[in-house]
């Protein structure tokens, strides 16, 4: 079943810099949000593997990789991209509307590691 | 005083004049150049065509040489005619200089073949600075380049028209290039090569005419077919300048011939460099030039003697990255000789041996040059290699080289970082397939951290591995296919200034963790801090000025230059880890205090808390300097090292490096700050200081090598200064100064820094001033962050999850 989409104000767009990340808490949930130039996309800013703050790493292309170890995810799909890695994180809906970025906080998704494609 | 005159003033002329003022003479010398310039390299104009060097950069012998050495030159003079009667040389406004001896070393000038419309406006050839000056103002980004002549001289005109911006295409009459040096395949190797690199390589090549309306618009091949340009290089060889002998009536055929002693058939004349042939051969490789000028000068002071044999033809050249080695005769179609190959497609590497009478008669490398001093010497001594034919290629291995993971067992931990045993890699190379390092790396993590078990993971890989591919690193990662060196021209060549740009140019224009905090140093070293920075290119340490910990909290180490401090100090630090709840409080080893467990948000009050500047203990750059206590209080000290110290951490703070760089000064050999096992120490002695550099006491333990002693503080702190920035302009990103000691060779560093020329060591010294006058302490970004949210988490402009719930 289809849940409806119920979307948060999140914040300015200016307030993410491009290729970068910045965490943001709601509630109990900490997310972070990255500014990938042409779109805002949103995950869980904690890093399977040690709990890495996910918003402090390297942007490579659509990927981002965890400061601490430098474990790497998809971040339209969350999926760990690493053979060693099947671990994914969550991913939620996120979109620009009048230069605000907006989260559906409730959507949370995270495809099963054997979804992930590995490379 | 007897008149010497020499006409030409390029490399070989006066070279040779050199050579002339190492013998006793009695000769008043005067030299002819045409050219209004001084002696200069002509080897290195495709630098300062690339932009590399500028034309001071590549003189050889300035005005004053000529003036202390007491030779008159006349420089923008051509030489029109020899009066061999009456003993005068006359220039082409008719004055007469007389000579007794005559030196001709008129060199060669480009061969334009007769193509109708090379006088057309932008078609220039490349064999002098103005004619480099004339294509520099031509060549612009976009500009569509086109080279006739795949040759040494095309190539590298090609080169540094590409790396200025042009969209550059090499026409070659020939089906391979640099047909002199290479056979067919060796001649493909270099062509992928270069056309992976992005020049057009258009062959065999006939050009037929350059067509365009006063202007070349562009080139029509006897083929019919038609190329556009908008700049036209010639580059399709050399001719030797010998009209002006064969107006004199010496004997010319190709160029003027000379016999062993470099004499021409006119007893007083003679000749030398490219203008010369010898045994019928004529010179366009330096070496033997070089080779008869010291003959010559032997021969004209009257210790003739040394003769000039033109020993084997070899040619050592490197283009566009491209080692390729050539010598003897590498023609195996000639009766009796045989040949052996060795190619290998992916890497790029040729090697053919030809051979005659179980002698090496001929060799050419391509990608691989490393065996070339084997080969000159089998070459030159003739070696009978009929007990080595089995090791032609490679030399033969020295021991068992997998002995050292036989004895492990499978249990035995390799990486310790990751936990990874000699089993579990094992398996996974089976599993995986795993045949490189960085395919084992991704599979298993090991070798991922610290890197120290990097050659137990080769060696696995060698034994385990069926197809075991060796990867010699020289690529700086997979996003961008340049290696450091190819990267820094090509910035300074294309005055790239930031990470995305050069990325979009070259790169897969996303870039990745690996090669994104790498061109940010490369780029800020290059342009001293004039580049443009972009922190999300940078590791989160160098955006937030703090070094990330396990929990995703920051440490913050304050600079205590020389590792003194004050009662005022301490106490501030006191009161900022009780007021941020600083959960330890560590002496670090380099003699500083560090607070864990700060939260990011929290830094830069913390900074501001602390008045201190930054201690660069989260970044690759400028840690400290460790010192201990010298003349000030010690009995045993004989130099002021806490000073000293604090002065050098003074001039190199807030500088990045290509790895962390740790410091040391004592006051006497007792080493009490360990300053021999850090990347630059000083070691005070009675009476001087020794330099020493490459130190470690990390994962590996490493004593210093000497750099040079010195006798004043001022002189010791230079030397730290030379070597400092040469490592910084020199290593690749990630390569401590022991690893580079090791692999540059510390007497190759004595030679560029410390004994370099007084010219050469200004300019490390400027530039690394002009970097420091950019460097600021990093922690003022408390009051100027580079971008509002910068250290704080965002704050929602609504709470999510309550109104989900509500």
């Amino acid at each position: 079943m289809m849940r409806e989409r119920s979307w948060t104000r999140i914040t300015g767009i200016e307030n993410i810099p491009p290729r970068e990340g910045r965490s943001v808490a709601i509630g109990e949930l900490e997310l972070a949000i990255f500014n990938l130039n042409d779109r805002f996309v949103t995950i869980e800013n904690r890093c399977p593997h040690k709990g890495g703050p996910l918003c402090d790493g390297i942007v490579s292309g659509t990927t981002v990789v965890c400061p601490l170890h430098g474990w790497r995810f998809d971040l339209d799909t969350g999926a760990g991209v690493r053979a060693s890695s099947p671990a994914c994180v969550t991913t939620f809906p996120t979109r620009v509307e009048d230069g605000i970025v907006l989260v559906d906080v409730g959507s949370g998704r995270r495809i099963a590691p054997e979804e992930a494609v590995a490379f | 005083m007897k008149q010497l005159v020499v006409v030409g003033n390029g490399m070989a002329g006066v070279a040779c004049v050199e050579q002339i003022l190492k013998h006793k003479h009695d000769f008043e010398i005067t030299i002819f150049g045409d050219e209004t310039h001084v002696n200069y390299n002509r080897i290195l104009l495709s630098m300062v065509l690339a932009g590399e060097k500028s034309a001071e950069d590549i003189v050889l012998n300035d005005l004053d040489w000529y003036r202390r050495n007491g030779i008159r030159a006349r420089l923008g003079v051509r030489i029109a005619n020899i009066d061999r009667g009456a003993r005068v040389v006359t220039d082409q406004e008719g004055l007469a200089t007389p000579f007794e001896k005559l030196i001709l070393a008129t060199g060669s000038s480009a061969f334009i073949p007769p193509i109708p419309g090379v006088e057309k406006k932008n078609v220039h050839v490349f064999r002098t600075l103005d004619d480099t000056r004339a294509l520099l103002e031509k060549a612009r980004r976009g500009c569509r380049a086109v080279v006739i002549g795949g040759g040494l001289l095309g190539l590298e005109a090609a080169r540094g028209l590409q790396l200025r911006g042009c969209d550059v295409s090499v026409v070659h009459l020939f089906d391979t290039l640099m047909e002199r040096q290479l056979d067919s395949a060796g001649g493909a190797y270099l062509q992928r090569k270069i056309e992976s690199l992005g020049i057009r390589v258009l062959l065999p090549k006939q050009t037929q005419t350059l067509f365009g309306n006063g202007r070349v618009d562009g080139l029509r091949f006897s083929s019919g077919e038609e190329l556009e340009a908008d700049l036209v290089v010639i580059a399709a060889g050399i001719k030797p300048n010998s009209e002006l002998a064969r107006k004199a009536g010496l004997s010319v055929g190709r160029g003027i011939v000379v016999n062993d002693y470099m004499e021409t058939s006119d007893p007083d004349i003679f000749a030398v460099g490219e203008c010369t042939e010898h045994q019928g051969r004529t010179f366009g490789l330096v070496a033997p030039l070089m080779e008869q000028g010291k003959v010559l000068a032997a021969t004209i002071t009257g210790n003739r003697g040394p003769a000039f044999t033109a020993s084997v033809p070899a040619a050592k050249l490197k283009i566009m990255g491209v080692e390729i080695f050539s010598a003897g005769s590498t023609d195996d179609a000639e009766p009796g000789v045989e040949t052996v190959r060795y190619e290998d497609p992916a890497l790029g590497i040729y090697k053919k041996l030809v051979l005659k009478n179980n002698r090496l008669y001929g060799v050419i490398l391509v990608g691989d040059t490393s065996d070339e001093r084997r080969y000159t010497q089998w070459l030159r001594e003739e070696t009978d290699l009929s007990a080595q034919r089995k090791h032609l290629l490679f030399p033969p291995p020295d021991a068992d080289p997998g002995l050292e993971v036989a004895a492990m067992p499978d249990s035995e931990i390799v990486c310790g970082c990751n936990g990874v045993s000699k089993g579990a890699i094992i398996e996974a190379i089976h599993e995986h397939e795993i045949t490189t390092l960085s395919h084992l790396k991704t599979c298993t993590r090991a070798s991922t951290s610290c890197g120290s078990c990097t050659n137990l993971c080769q060696q696995l890989l060698r034994a385990v591995a069926p197809e075991f591919e060796e990867e010699t690193r020289t690529t700086l990662c997979s996003c961008l296919p340049f290696s450091y060196e190819q990267l820094r021209d090509i910035m300074r060549g294309q005055q790239l200034k930031s990470v995305q740009e050069v990325l979009n140019v070259y790169g897969n224009r996303k870039g990745c963790e690996v090669c994104k905090p790498a061109l940010s140093y490369m780029l800020d070293m290059l342009w001293c801090g004039g580049h443009e920075e972009d922190r999300s290119a940078r590791f989160i340490n160098d955006r937030v000025h703090a070094n990330i910990q396990k929990d995703g909290t920051f440490s913050v180490i304050p600079r205590m230059r020389g590792g003194v401090t004050s009662p005022a100090e301490l106490r501030r630090i006191a009161d900022v880890a009780e007021k941020y709840n600083v959960r330890m409080v560590k002496v670090t080893g380099s003699q500083r205090l560090d607070l864990l467990g700060i939260k990011k948000a929290d830094l830069p009050h913390v900074w501001a808390d602390l008045g201190m500047p930054s201690g660069q203990a989260y970044t690759k750059g400028v840690r400290m300097v460790k010192t201990c206590v010298g003349t000030e209080f010690c009995r045993f000290g004989v130099q002021d090292s806490t000073s000293a110290g604090i002065e050098l951490e003074r001039r190199l703070e807030n500088l990045f490096t290509p790895h962390k760089v740790k410091m040391g000064v004592v006051g006497c050999p007792r080493n009490c700050a360990e300053a021999t096992v850090k990347d630059i120490g000083m070691v005070g002695q009675d009476g001087s200081w020794q330099v020493v550099v490459g130190g470690a006491a990390g994962k590996t333990v490493r004593k210093a090598d000497l750099l040079i002693t010195v006798e004043t503080t001022e002189a010791a702190l230079e030397a730290s200064e030379l070597f400092f920035q040469y490592f910084r302009e020199h290593a690749n990103y990630l390569e401590r100064t022991y690893d580079f000691v090791e692999r540059l060779g510390i007497e190759k560093i004595r030679k560029e820094t410390v004994y370099a020329p007084d010219t050469e060591k200004r300019k490390l010294l400027d530039r690394l001033q002009r970097s420091k006058a950019l460097a600021t302490d990093a922690w003022m970004e408390r009051e100027a962050p580079v971008h509002p949210t910068q250290f704080v988490q965002i704050e929602p402009l609504e709470k999510g999850l309550e109104k989900t719930l509500a």
